[in-house]
């Protein structure tokens, strides 16, 4: 399988990345570690006409402490964030990515970028209502994780635009899970969750849930966070809001699920993760 | 017809010089412009991992790199494992012969390159993680079994820096 014949080029500096990405018109797209674009190029179904690869613009790779959370630059690997312990969840989620391969390759800026449903990435994201830095030819500009994901495969993000970095809050207090159900380790999630909690002595100060692949977008179980917001933590509790993870989504069927199998995979999934915040 | 473009790459220590199509994929780099068919290719979608190499130390599936964004790194394939010169083999590639960690050979090469990833990040990993591991690679003949324990052996071999226990 080969990819349909594109021009490349591979700037060495972000102003010469976003005016190579602007004059390129609308088939022009931004490579990061490719691996979400590469596999839909070679089944073709995508075919940009130039790509402009970040590989060598400097500055756009490490994890840093930045305003009480961290700021992770958007070519970090997966297999780096993996390995951050103090990043938590997004360290816990980076390290069920596929598998060291990919994880080598792909990136934290290009996943949510992407901003595939079936990622998890952007379901923590989305979770930790973290912030993307995205720079384009009039300047700076932040887009917070609830403006992101727009519908399927698309966000928020300009097409002449670059992102350059992922903040992500620390989250002190907060207990977290992220549980994903695959086949293979390879596979997308069938479904995945990521669970926030803040408890203030066993009472559930704060929560937030986010389900991977259960819609066109990544999305916040509400009905769910509703349920158990100011409500004491226990494992009947947590069972109970849990029941309603699955309310007001239409998940997409697939070969591994139909939609009232992912339903049920979410219920139980998203129980699963608030017992792991929750220290059960 | 896109304009080719000139990479710069060393493999196996040797620097290589291209012109190349910016669509093709390093391991068709590697097999048909560099001829180390060393390197297989199994599924071509990411998922099987019988490409697996090296870049700047890294394991990757090299069917879904371009050749282009290997310009200026190092890679190493399963022909670049051995010692030079003596006829000795990698510690991981005795492991294999010793414990017959192979059937047919096809998802050798790529097995070899994820274990010495596998090795460098944790050089004295459990059986658990080997497995978790290899994840990447596919396997339709041996069950693992034997590749597990020769991942094993060849851990053990390369920390006393003896050889490879049978």
């Amino acid at each position: 399988m080969i990819p349909a014949n594109f021009d490349y080029a591979a700037p060495e500096s972000l102003d010469e990345a976003i005016s190579t990405l602007s004059q390129g018109g609308d088939d022009a797209k931004l490579l990061a570690g490719g691996h979400s674009l590469l596999p839909l190029m070679k089944l073709r179904l995508a075919a940009p006409s130039l790509l402009v690869s970040l590989g060598k613009v400097p500055g756009l790779s490490g994890i840093e402490r930045s305003n009480g959370g961290f700021s992770i630059g958007a070519m970090t690997r997966h297999a780096e964030i993996a390995d951050a312990e103090e990043l938590g969840v997004t360290a816990h989620a980076a390290s069920l990515i596929a598998d060291q391969q990919v994880r080598n390759r792909g990136t934290i800026g290009g996943s949510i970028a992407h901003g595939d449903s079936a990622g998890d990435l952007p379901t923590v994201f989305l979770a930790a209502e973290g912030t993307v830095t995205a720079q384009g030819p009039n300047g700076e500009r932040q887009i917070q994780a609830t403006e992101m994901f727009k519908s399927f495969l698309t966000t928020a993000v300009g097409p002449d635009e670059v992102v350059t970095s992922v903040y992500m809050p620390a989250l002190d207090g907060y207990g977290w899970g992220y549980e994903k159900f695959v086949r293979r380790s390879e596979d997308w999630a069938m479904v995945g969750v990521c669970a926030l909690v803040k408890s203030n002595g066993g009472t559930c100060e704060d929560v937030r849930v986010a389900l991977t692949h259960m819609g066109a977008t990544p999305l916040r179980a509400s009905a769910t966070e509703e349920a158990l917001r100011g409500q004491s933590l226990s494992p009947e509790s947590i069972a109970q809001a849990a029941e309603q993870a699955a309310e007001g989504t239409n998940p997409p069927g697939d070969v591994n699920a139909t939609p009232d199998y992912k339903k049920h995979l979410a219920r139980v999934l998203t129980k699963r993760a608030l017992m792991a915040a929750t220290g059960g | 017809m896109a304009e080719s473009v000139r990479v710069n790459v060393t493999v196996n220590g040797e620097s290589r010089s291209s012109e190349v199509e910016p669509r093709l994929l390093l391991v068709h780099y590697l097999r048909d412009t560099l001829g180390l068919t060393g390197t297989h290719i199994g599924c071509d979608t990411s998922n099987c991992g019988a490409c697996t190499v090296l870049m700047d130390g890294e394991s990757v599936k090299s069917c879904t790199v371009l050749a282009v964004q290997a310009d200026g790194a190092k890679v190493q394939t399963i022909e670049g494992m051995a010692p030079a010169g003596n006829g000795a083999l990698h510690p991981i590639q005795e492991a294999f012969w010793e414990h017959h960690g192979l059937q047919c050979g096809y998802c050798t090469p790529g097995m070899i390159m994820a274990a010495a990833d596998l090795l460098k990040r944790n050089p004295n990993p459990t059986e658990e993680e080997v497995r978790h591991g290899l994840e990447g690679n596919l396997c339709r003949c041996t069950g693992y079994h034997n590749i597990v324990k020769a991942v094993m052996a060849a851990a053990e071999s390369m920390r006393s820096g003896e050889g490879v226990p049978a």
